[in-house]
């Protein structure tokens, strides 16, 4: 799935990596704790949490995820925003709890990771 | 004697195509929001070198799982990074409470963590047993009441055994 | 829709917690962070996280869910699953990711 067709179907709004948008997500997986994120072998994976801080970037950095939907209508720090950009992260926010953000984007035909 | 500059890279081209790096970063006890900075200056470096991509993402992952346990557990640490052509090692060292029981903080679940760190995201006791998972050797080694030193070497060609290099 | 429904539609294992199976669902609340669930989960929804603590059933009864899944193969530990039995609120089981069992989940509340 497409970075620019999550953006639509969960009417979100994208904070860095306009420029990325036809970067396609092979999978997804919701959580919003780092250490159960940083154990993912897969690669081109979603990221969905309700954790909003700086590690959600970090750990995003240090898995080699690319894309990071920010659920439960969070708002990212500008801090947040530069590390992202710098990290070559597609930041996207949402006002969706992470159930309707994973219930419209399977819906929609997004794979789970397993 | 090899002067180092905390946060500076040092970096001696050996023989051609073999490149020795050597770096050191403060990590700082508490401090949630700088935690990861110093595995994100270890993935730059190793990007540097176009060291293969999976062992990058393996390294990062078990030195940025140290580097948070510093941060929610000690007053503070250091990370000192040696690659050679064969091996990367880090070394990842602090003052704080040290582990009671390695062996058991290895399991998966066990935790310490305040409930503070659990809300940031950590703390659910993973942490321990995916730096194993990432590593190609892992060795721990604490004084309860003084510090723990966690040694992670990775082999750059992904395959060989690495051994201690203590 | 019950609880029950939503463990044979979804092949959930019943950990503990058998007498709430005829709660109603009213949607979901998927988060793993405890102080979250307690600002933000509604009464009836079906809870899905990894957390496994006891606190997980201390919220789940303040909130009145209907239900806890945990998902990835984590088990309920024993305080957990005492306090399951006592509120009758049942903690479920199964081995799908959180994003896997609520895409099934919200179809199934949603058709």
């Amino acid at each position: 799935m497409k970075v620019k067709e999550i953006v639509r179907i969960l009417d979100a709004r994208i904070l860095c990596g306009e420029d990325m948008q036809e970067y396609t997500v092979e999978k997804a997986f919701a959580s919003d704790l780092m250490s159960d994120v940083l154990m993912l072998a897969d690669d081109n994976v979603l990221l969905i949490t309700g954790l909003v801080n700086m590690q959600t970037i970090r750990t995003a950095e240090m898995s080699d995820i690319l894309c990071v939907v920010l659920a439960r209508n969070k708002k990212a720090s500008r801090e947040m925003i530069d590390l992202a950009r710098d990290g070559g992260i597609i930041l996207i926010e949402c006002r969706y709890s992470v159930y309707q953000t994973c219930g419209l984007l399977y819906r929609e035909g997004l794979k789970p990771i397993f | 004697m090899r002067i180092v500059v905390p946060g500076r890279v040092e970096t001696h081209i050996l023989s051609g195509m073999t490149e020795r790096m050597h770096f050191e970063h403060n990590i700082v006890g508490g401090d949630f929001t700088r935690a990861g900075y110093a595995s994100s200056q270890v993935k730059k470096a190793l990007k540097t070198l176009d060291v293969d991509m999976a062992i990058i993402k393996r390294t990062v992952v078990a030195t940025y799982e140290a580097e948070v346990n510093v941060v929610a557990h000690a007053c503070n640490g250091m990370m000192i990074v040696d690659i050679d052509g064969s091996t990367i090692q880090v070394v990842i060292q602090d003052e704080g409470p040290g582990i009671e029981d390695v062996e058991q903080a290895m399991v998966e679940g066990f935790s310490t963590a305040s409930s503070e760190v659990r809300e940031m995201g950590f703390g659910a006791g993973m942490g321990l047993s995916n730096m194993k998972k990432n590593a190609d050797s892992l060795h721990i080694e604490s004084e309860p009441g003084k510090g723990t030193k966690v040694e992670i070497l990775m082999a750059l060609d992904g395959r060989e055994e690495v051994r201690s290099k203590k | 829709m019950t609880v029950g429904d939503i463990v044979q539609a979804l092949e959930l294992t019943v950990y503990c917690g058998k007498k709430g199976l005829e709660r109603r669902v009213t949607g979901g609340y998927v988060s793993d962070l405890l102080s979250d669930v307690m600002g933000h989960a509604d009464t009836g929804q079906v809870w899905v996280t990894l957390q496994t603590h006891k606190n997980v059933m201390a919220i789940a009864s303040l909130k009145d869910l209907a239900a806890v899944i945990l998902v990835t193969g984590h088990k309920p530990d024993e305080n957990t699953a005492h306090q399951s039995e006592e509120e009758a609120i049942p903690v479920l089981g199964t081995h799908m990711s959180a994003f896997d069992v609520t895409g099934k989940l919200y179809e199934l509340i949603n058709k």
